[in-house]
């Protein structure tokens, strides 16, 4: 059984209670201490910045050309906080409250709670750091409100929330690296992480330039590496998006936890051919405002696939809306698990309405009209028509969303304003991650786990704006104090050798994996094996799964994984810039990693959050729990092959929280 | 469609590069100009050759890691997009295309389309953020209103992807269009002001450390940029930092 080493005492005052009791390191023995921090999303760069005033030495690597481009920058929608500027009734407790429930009462509640409670934090420490939050014209903060709860408690910057406090995190760490408390390493690939004595005691590198493969020591290592939906290959991550440090932390004694918990977003752009590298998500918060809906006849369907009907003609009487169908008490703000299914459930009844007959609409003609009745209102315009008030409508929507608005046209071709977008649901973040304690600390001694990287906030299913409160989080407010516990007994070790044994072996561990790539006498591109993995894990471990499917699935995998080595082509030389080989080697752990997702979505015999067992549901077709047996983290260790790998568990204590069937209706 | 594509190879920073010819097949209009160069190199890998590097990430436009310029233009034809963003429906079936990297002193080439953009880290290093800790023992965020105009506008400015193709639009390769982004951003809030001079004083002392070229006001970059920052910050830039040569930090 795995200790969480959540601290004793109420629910509300553990997180007080516990930074108040943690060792601390003092100013002067800081200056001693050297942390590692892989990545420099809104985890990985707060926590550099944060530690580096503290004092620390930071050294910080990313594989993009900067720090400001990890893929935190992509985020759109906003970032959560239980501020109750809104006097909607908002609180910390609500905030926890819905993220315990949205997460499908699969998260811890202590850290939960304490997310709960540094959410206002970060909204103030933004606004000190100057990032530009959307505002009223009282000059207050603006706030908006997103899926799964009924306040609005989200802060956003147009559509582009994560570039704007990735922009803050990311001025943070340049003022630490100017005066030379973190030095950065663009264009740096951590290869494998090294321990001594157990303990994780640096990393091993690689300059994507140059090639070489180098050593750094360190008296702790934090992963912010970010998480592993591009397993599917098509997802809204970034290209270089990928799982290897997290991996190679697994392969050395890391528990990974509930890796098949996936997060597919209900609305991002359909695919459009096989060539297409990766999808496109429209913010959640478009679904504050539009209405998803198909055609309510088969043959309205099937004629809109043929391009012989437009959906702009078909009369409101033959649409059906289903979200607000089904659920009539949060409607078209679901959770996205259930707006995902929905939808598909929807398209697998034939009702369709792109070519793939994978797309549903997602119409803003209701919201052009009551915006721009309101405009009208305001502006005192006596018998507008209703084109003048359309127009108006899309004025408002226009400052509100037009970035996506604009997004969505230069994809598609396809004019929003003038007809309903088509949407799918896309595979989009994920809620597993590499096992935590409360501290953040991995199972491997002064190996620390932040942001999408570890899986410790979301249960079985993220809240939407609730990714960035939680990198930031875990950056700013968590780690940096948490980390000292554990640090307080390197005071004296002094500087780690990077030389020792240990070092060397990993390197050259790291050598030999390279060149059997470049050496290797195959004929296939390694996007063409990614792309087959990602097919596989789609059908088989997506939106429903099925013990038949997934049994299968591994098999595949594993024979797709023998395939891949045997006959990958990676063109190109060991010493030098070679995206090739980067991708070969992501590729190489995301075939093991799909393996261990579908072993742990065939062993959870239970429904829960995004991950749907066709064998376990109600009659309705909702998901059904199973909380006599399966209240608690899968957590799993490396034992050689993904297949083999060893169950341990986490049992779940809800003490502050019932536990209920979900219900949105 | 059916292309002729020239594409910049060069080794490294100090090798000299070249225009190397490929013919495409098998184009189509819905492909973005990504997908069209990942067609390229998955031919060119399969008949044993070294694919183009070039650098990418989000493929949505908002990373600012592309960086191509193609038949003369930042990131291409179409305005307000980035090259991950272009698609080929801009492109006919017959064209040929050239393709290069940004050219800038500042921005040496890595190798092929891939250059380095480290002078604008540097930049910002320099001064481009507010100098307050992370306690997150400051003020309420609501404390202090900003005037809606002035956070639209600061926002504006901060849209800015730091992608470069201002400095490689422009003939000087100046980095004004860029590093006025920043500074305005902070002008225009509340929180900026006290270290408005001081900042920027020290990021324009950087950007010519960076061996940028001086801006004439043509005007190319704010016409290339993706995201349609406005030459009105470069003219409040001007007037800050002669402010603060004339009254000092
Ligand atoms: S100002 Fe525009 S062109 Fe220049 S770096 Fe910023 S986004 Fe790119
Ligand atoms: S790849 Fe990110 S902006 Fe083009």
């Amino acid at each position: 059984m795995l200790d969480s080493k959540t601290p004793e005492g109420p629910l509300a005052d553990k997180w007080t209670h516990h930074k108040n009791n943690i060792r601390l390191v003092n100013p002067a023995n800081k200056r001693l201490i050297d942390v590692i921090v892989v990545g420099t999303g809104l985890a990985g760069s707060s926590a550099a910045a944060s530690l580096a005033e503290m004092g620390y030495n930071v050294k910080a690597f990313c594989f993009q050309d900067s720090p400001r481009r990890a893929h935190s920058i992509a985020a759109q929608g906003g970032i959560n906080a239980a501020k109750n500027y809104q006097n909607d009734g908002d609180s910390v407790h609500r905030l926890f409250y819905d993220t315990i429930k949205g997460g499908d009462y699969r998260s811890r509640e202590s850290n939960v709670h304490r997310l709960a409670e540094v959410s206002t934090s970060i909204i103030d420490q933004c606004v000190a750091q100057g990032v530009p939050f959307a505002r009223e014209y009282g000059g207050l903060l603006d706030n908006r409100s997103f899926g799964g709860v009924q306040v609005s408690r989200t802060f956003y910057a147009k559509g582009q929330t994560g570039q704007q406090l990735l922009l803050g995190a990311y001025s943070a760490l340049s003022r630490q690296i100017a005066k030379g408390k973190v030095k950065m390493y663009n264009r740096h690939e951590m290869m494998d992480v090294v321990l001594v004595e157990g303990k994780a005691r640096g990393i091993i590198a690689r300059n994507l330039v140059s090639g070489e493969v180098e050593r750094h020591s360190a008296h702790a290592v934090v992963l912010a590496s970010g998480g592993y939906g591009n397993v599917f290959f098509l997802s809204t991550n970034a290209m270089g998006s990928n799982v290897s440090a997290a991996w190679k932390a697994h392969k050395k004694g890391a528990f990974m936890a509930n890796p098949c918990f996936t997060q597919i977003h209900p609305t991002c752009i359909p695919v459009s051919g096989h060539y297409q590298s990766k999808l496109t998500l429209m913010s959640e918060s478009l679904r504050n405002d539009g209405r998803i809906w198909v055609p309510a006849k088969l043959e309205d369907a099937e004629a809109v696939r043929q391009g012989k009907l437009k959906p702009t003609d078909i009369p409101e009487a033959d649409r059906d809306y289903y979200l607000e169908r089904r659920y009539p008490a949060f409607g078209n703000l679901v959770p996205r698990d259930v707006a995902s299914r929905a939808a598909k459930e929807r398209c697998d009844a034939g009702f369709g309405v792109n070519g793939t007959g994978e797309a549903v609409y997602l119409d803003y003609a209701s919201a052009f009209e009551r915006y721009g009745q309101t405009e009208a209102n305001v502006l005192g315009l006596k018998d507008p028509s209703e084109d003048r008030i359309r127009e108006l409508g899309k004025a408002v929507v226009k400052a509100k969303y037009g970035n996506l608005f604009d997004m969505y046209r230069q994809i598609t071709d396809d004019n929003p304003y003038e007809t309903p977008m088509k949407i799918y649901p896309a595979v989009h973040y994920t809620m597993g991650g590499l096992w935590v304690d409360y501290n953040l600390m991995t199972t491997v001694p002064g190996l620390y786990a932040a942001g999408e990287a570890n899986f410790s906030d979301h249960g079985a299913n993220r809240l939407g704006a609730s990714a960035l409160m939680q990198g930031l989080a875990d950056g700013y407010f968590v780690l940096p104090y948490t980390i000292g516990d554990y640090l307080a007994d390197d005071i004296r070790t002094g500087s780690v050798a990077n030389d020792s044994p240990e070092f060397m072996a990993a390197e050259e561990e790291v050598k030999t994996r390279l060149r059997a790539f470049i050496d290797n006498d195959g004929k296939t591109p390694v996007d063409d094996f990614h792309r087959r993995l990602g097919r596989l894990m789609w059908d088989n471990c997506g939106m429903a799964r099925n013990r038949e499917e997934l049994t299968q699935a591994m098999k595949d995998i594993s024979a797709l994984r023998e395939e891949f080595y045997a006959d990958v082509r990676v063109p190109g030389k060991l010493d030098g810039y070679n995206p090739e080989l980067d991708k070969a080697g992501r590729v190489a752990d995301l075939l093991e990693l799909g393996e261990l997702m579908c072993k742990d979505a065939l062993e959870r015999e239970e429904s829960c959050g995004g991950h749907f067992r066709d064998e376990h549901q109600t009659e309705e077709g909702e998901a059904l729990r199973r909380d006599d047996d399966f209240t608690f983290v899968s957590a799993w260790e490396f034992q050689g092959e993904p297949k083999d790998a060893a169950l341990h568990k986490e049992e779940l204590e809800y003490k502050n929280i019932e536990l209920k069937q979900r219900s949105y209706k | 469609m059916n292309l002729t594509l020239k594409v910049w190879r060069q080794e490294g920073p100090k090798d000299k590069g070249n225009l190397q010819t490929h013919k495409l097949s098998g184009v189509t209009g819905d492909m973005s100009f990504l997908e069209m160069m990942d067609v390229l190199n998955d031919q060119i890998i399969r008949e044993g050759g070294d694919p183009v590097v070039f650098d990418h990430d989000c493929r949505e436009g908002i990373c600012g890691m592309c960086s191509m310029f193609i038949n003369g233009e930042a990131h291409g034809p179409g305005r307000g997009v980035t090259t991950c963003q272009l698609h080929m429906r801009s492109f006919k079936d017959g064209d040929t295309i050239t393709i290069e990297p940004w050219r800038a002193s500042a921005f040496p080439v890595v190798k092929d389309l891939a250059v380095d953009r480290g002078a604008f880290d540097r930049i910002i290093q320099a001064g481009g953020y507010v100098s307050v800790n992370t306690s997150g023992e400051t003020l309420d965020a609501n404390a202090i209103p900003v005037p809606k105009a002035d956070a639209d506008e600061a926002f504006n400015a901060a849209t800015c992807i730091g992608c470069g193709a201002c400095v490689a639009t422009c003939k000087n390769a100046s980095a004004m269009l860029f590093v006025s982004a920043k500074v305005s951003q902070f002008a225009l809030l509340p929180q900026g002001q006290p270290e408005r001079k001081r900042r920027v004083t020290r990021m324009v002392e950087q950007m010519d450390k960076e061996g940028f070229g001086n801006c004439t006001n043509t005007g190319a970059c704010a016409v290339e940029c993706p995201k349609g920052i406005d030459l009105t910050n470069i003219a409040r830039m001007n007037r800050d930092f002669l402010n603060a040569s004339v009254t000092g930090e």
